[in-house]
């Protein structure tokens, strides 16, 4: 029964995505016949570009976050767990008293929730490790769009994490190694977005 | 040799009925104002149920405790389940969440609750009535699932 369930969805889901690719075509082909300028469009098979501000501020928290990255890569879990112990050092001492008032809050509330985050990533079993740094990555990019990173980072990600829901994170390298996969699918996932800094 | 046997049964038996005099701190505060999960999101009666049925001894501050709970070292066990849920979650103070944590415990309820994880296996082993259905689980996941887009 619940396999029925599943697989009904799954198709369903199949369907409205195709449904809304056709649609997407068929919109942009419309708009190009209209002769709408078409550099300003966003496509689905360009890398997007994006860029924060070059700085020091992030880069112990970015190193604990890509050692992190790296042992997922290796499957190893207990290099992650040390990692995950690295990364609590790197958010406690993180200085928010430089930042605008404004980004102050949004900063509290992304490390308070990294923090939660590298607490699975320390007392966890690897799968439940990986569904941490999945998420994890998310504040980690929105840290460095508020606080600027050291170097260029690239947002990948992977369409077949977690029953093709789709997973992304971070890296310094445009390569794609999964850490989400790990050695079962190491090469899964395509760089979706440069972050560059300026 | 029986000696030995003997005394620490003994020993034992009293240390039983000893700590049946210290009662564990019963999870049963007054509703604090405003901040619970369902006051905030007035979920259907359906999913309310579920939460009630299936989540809220552990992730609450109100506990629906069994007769056996007064019973130590059962009762030990469950507080420390307790306080372990609620450091994870705790819906009475969802509220107090930031919305980014929000949006984290959402992700992570429906991930444990998709996986299966949630409610934990060794609760249902005592509380057949937690376990979710497949309808339980749609309804309670299709929820979840549009609050957290919200968010």
């Amino acid at each position: 029964m619940k396999r029925v369930i599943l697989f009904s969805t799954l198709f369903a889901f199949t369907l409205a995505a195709c449904n809304s690719k056709s649609s997407n075509q068929s919109n942009s082909e419309h708009e190009h016949a209209e002769g709408h300028d078409h550099s300003s469009m966003p496509s689905k098979s360009m890398k997007n570009e994006s860029s924060a501000q070059k700085s020091n501020n992030t880069t112990v928290i970015l190193d604990a976050y890509l050692s992190i990255k790296n042992a997922l890569v290796k499957d190893d879990q207990g290099a992650a767990r040390k990692a995950g112990a690295a990364l609590a050092a790197s958010i406690d001492n993180f200085d928010i008293s430089s930042f605008k008032a404004s980004e102050q809050q949004e900063l509290k509330d992304i490390l308070e929730v990294a923090k939660e985050h590298r607490e699975h990533i320390s007392n966890s079993k690897i799968d439940h490790q990986r569904e941490h740094f999945e998420a994890l990555s998310k504040d980690i990019k929105d840290l460095v769009t508020i606080a600027g990173a050291d170097r260029t980072l690239y947002q990948q990600y992977c369409p077949m994490y977690d029953g093709n829901k789709g997973g992304m994170w971070l890296s310094a390298s445009d390569e794609v190694m999964n850490p989400l996969f790990g050695s079962k699918m190491p090469k899964c996932g395509s760089v979706k977005e440069t972050i560059s800094m300026k | 040799m029986i000696k030995v046997l003997k005394i620490s049964i003994g020993v034992f038996i009293v240390a039983l009925v000893g700590i049946q005099f210290f009662p564990i701190q019963r999870n049963e505060s007054s509703k604090p104002p405003g901040t619970g999960f369902i006051e905030l999101y007035k979920p259907t009666p359906a999913v309310k149920n579920i939460l009630a049925n299936s989540c809220l001894d552990c992730h609450s501050n109100q506990t629906k405790y069994p007769w056996y709970s007064h019973v130590q070292p059962v009762g030990l066990l469950l507080q420390y389940h307790i306080e372990q849920g609620k450091s994870e979650l705790n819906l009475s103070e969802f509220g107090d969440y930031s919305d980014r944590m929000k949006k984290d415990k959402l992700r992570s309820m429906i991930s444990q609750i998709e996986d299966e994880e949630m409610p934990l296996p060794s609760y249902l082993l005592i509380h057949k009535e937690a376990k979710l259905t497949v309808n339980n689980k749609e309804v309670l996941l299709e929820f979840l699932t549009k609050l957290k887009s919200t968010f």
